[in-house]
């Protein structure tokens, strides 16, 4: 299963194939030829024009080296790190070998040497390698699971023992539904005490999540109405779990409890574009709403799915005259990739 | 021997008020007492007083619309204040409020002999007071309540144009008409100083209720500013010391 640990494991190479990582690439090396131009040149309309003539020989062997490791990741990251490293540079001097060979005549290739060239190439992929490699470090498992355990959702005590007292309230009358709320309430336990570390399925997330509706809806009755849109969704995504749980929380806490009619959260999950879309919506009264509390929630979730995600996932909230609502966004992950 | 104790269940689930009925059934051979009403939110508690008063309130804290604090603050202007009880599941705010004016709380799940030991003492203890439950609460009320012919009558906050200080009392004034209320015009500026604003030294009103200022001339040449107001032909006074209202409502 995929988990934090593959994303950072200090003493491994970068995955190619994370757009953070292609994207911190990219910009490095435009950096780099930025700074290159502006060594060379004396005014800015110059830096402009080396910049461009750079460019015009970089830009190639940039976007081709991305695409060479992106078809590599999956071999590279079998490999050790010093091994990997040495074959990385290889690769990228083999490139840059080819590209000015074989399309020299485009670029003028009476403007630098072959020798300088390689040069530079080896000096740029060894300070990437050791940059991401520093980086990984610092987001090191040790750290980052340590963050990560911290952000782990805490349900509120609140909603604890107002199901505990609603099971009390069904004992006597009802030992049926008693019985099914007990187990609803320890499946959910057992998944806010366990090690969250690893991603799940959204479709465990999606059951975790009835689970917690059927006890909410067990003492706020007919106040509390879902509305589930899931025929599109990817059953087998994979997602951190304790996502979509809190959010509902949220969502019952802020949403329905204030209100004396009836409310409807609306759950809309699918997929589109190879990305998991979830968006939640609950009615928000400004009057009469809880206090504080909100914000940390999200900004919680927001962080840890950065953390398994990097900038491949989002969350924006909004919130409406009379509503509210999240909307996630994660790539499509299938299990054991 | 007194007549049993009428007790009235506030809570916003139905789930917490059965649980307290049983409980309560459960002690009624050691206390005799009878539920004569529940309530699912804090008004229709206080409507229920009216027909069928009681006298002690089992209160939920949280509720939606109007939470039991309020509730509490409202059966003040009883001729006689019921004993109230309030109840919660959780609230670190609250709890910590409890203990500090040494008001009874129990909380949710509730034992039925906490359950037992707070009404043997309910009768006893005096209900808490204005100040106390000033001090409890968390935010400003949404009502103010008035007395008349022995109901209580909620006006919602929201409706009020003006609070005028009169010798005893204060004025409510709203779009329909006025009701008396026995409070002082400071302690609510405190509490509603986000919607009100203070004109005179005897009169706040509300910020949203303002659509102008007229200049009037007195008889003596000096003028002075009066406040337009929405909802009614009433033109309001402002005094020397509060000119500065004008100008930050001009902005």
């Amino acid at each position: 299963m995929p988990s934090i640990n593959q994303i950072a494991y200090p003493g491994a190479l970068p995955n190619f194939r994370n757009l953070g990582i292609l994207l911190r690439i990219l910009l490095l090396v435009n950096g780099v030829c930025l700074v290159a131009a502006a060594v060379k040149s004396t005014s800015i309309q110059q830096t402009f024009q080396e910049f461009t003539d750079i460019a015009a020989l970089a830009e190639p062997i940039l976007i081709l080296s991305l695409l060479m490791l992106m078809l590599a990741n999956p071999w590279l990251g079998k490999l050790p790190f010093y091994r990997g490293a040495f074959i990385v540079v290889l690769l990228e001097l083999a490139l840059t070998f080819l590209v000015y060979r074989l399309g020299g005549g485009l670029f003028g290739s009476g403007m630098v040497s072959l020798e300088r060239l390689l040069l530079f190439s080896l000096l740029i992929t060894a300070a990437l390698i050791i940059y991401l490699n520093m980086r990984s470090r610092l987001l090191s498992p040790a750290l980052s699971e340590a963050r990560l355990q911290a952000l782990q959702a805490r349900i509120r005590p609140h909603f604890l023992f107002n199901s505990i007292n609603a099971v009390l309230s069904l004992i006597r009358s009802d030992t049926k539904r008693a019985e099914m709320a007990l187990e609803d309430l320890s499946d959910l336990f057992r998944v806010l005490m366990a090690d969250n570390r690893q991603l799940s399925s959204l479709q465990q997330e999606v059951d975790l999540c009835r689970r917690y509706l059927n006890l909410e809806q067990l003492r706020l009755g007919e106040r509390l109405q879902v509305a589930w849109h899931i025929d599109n969704m990817p059953r087998d995504a994979q997602i951190p779990p304790l996502v979509l749980q809190p959010l509902l929380e949220n969502a019952v806490y802020h949403g329905i409890e204030p209100r004396t009619e009836p409310g409807i959260i609306d759950i809309n999950i699918f997929l589109r574009n190879d990305q998991v879309h979830i968006v939640l919506r609950n009615p928000y009264q400004r009057e009469g709403a809880h206090h504080a509390g909100n914000k940390m929630a999200v900004e919680n979730i927001r962080e840890r799915l950065s953390l398994h995600f990097d900038v491949e996932a989002s969350l924006t909230a909004t919130l409406r005259s009379d509503s509210y609502q999240v909307q996630i966004t994660i790539p499509y992950l299938r299990p054991g990739k | 021997m007194t007549s049993p104790l009428r007790i009235m269940i506030v809570d916003d689930e139905a789930p917490a008020r059965n649980r307290l009925k049983e409980l309560l059934a459960d002690c009624a051979d050691s206390f005799p007492h009878q539920v004569v009403a529940e309530a699912a939110n804090g008004r229709e508690a206080l409507e229920l007083m009216s027909n069928n008063p009681a006298d002690l309130l089992l209160l939920d804290i949280r509720m939606p619309e109007m939470d039991g604090i309020e509730v509490a603050r409202h059966l003040l202007s009883l001729p006689q204040m019921p004993a109230v009880i309030f109840t919660t599941a959780y609230d670190l705010y609250a709890i910590q409020a409890f203990e500090v004016n040494a008001v009874d709380y129990l909380l949710k799940p509730v034992r039925g002999e906490r359950l037992l030991g707070a009404l043997q003492k309910a009768r006893q203890n005096r209900p808490p007071g204005p100040a106390q439950l000033q001090k409890l609460s968390q935010r400003p009320r949404t009502y103010l309540s008035v007395q008349e012919r022995g109901k209580i009558v909620l006006i919602p906050v929201c409706d009020i144009i003006y609070l005028k200080a009169e010798l005893k009392y204060v004025t409510i004034r709203t779009h329909e008409r006025e009701y008396l209320l026995e409070e002082s015009l400071t302690n609510l500026e405190q509490e509603f100083k986000a919607n009100f604003i203070r004109i005179h030294r005897n009169c706040l009103v509300a910020k949203d209720r303002i659509t102008g200022f007229e200049k009037v001339a007195e008889d003596d040449g000096e003028a002075h500013w009066e406040v337009v107001l929405k909802g009614t032909e009433e033109k309001l006074p402002i005094s020397r010391r509060q000119q500065y209202v004008v100008k930050e409502f001009a902005k």
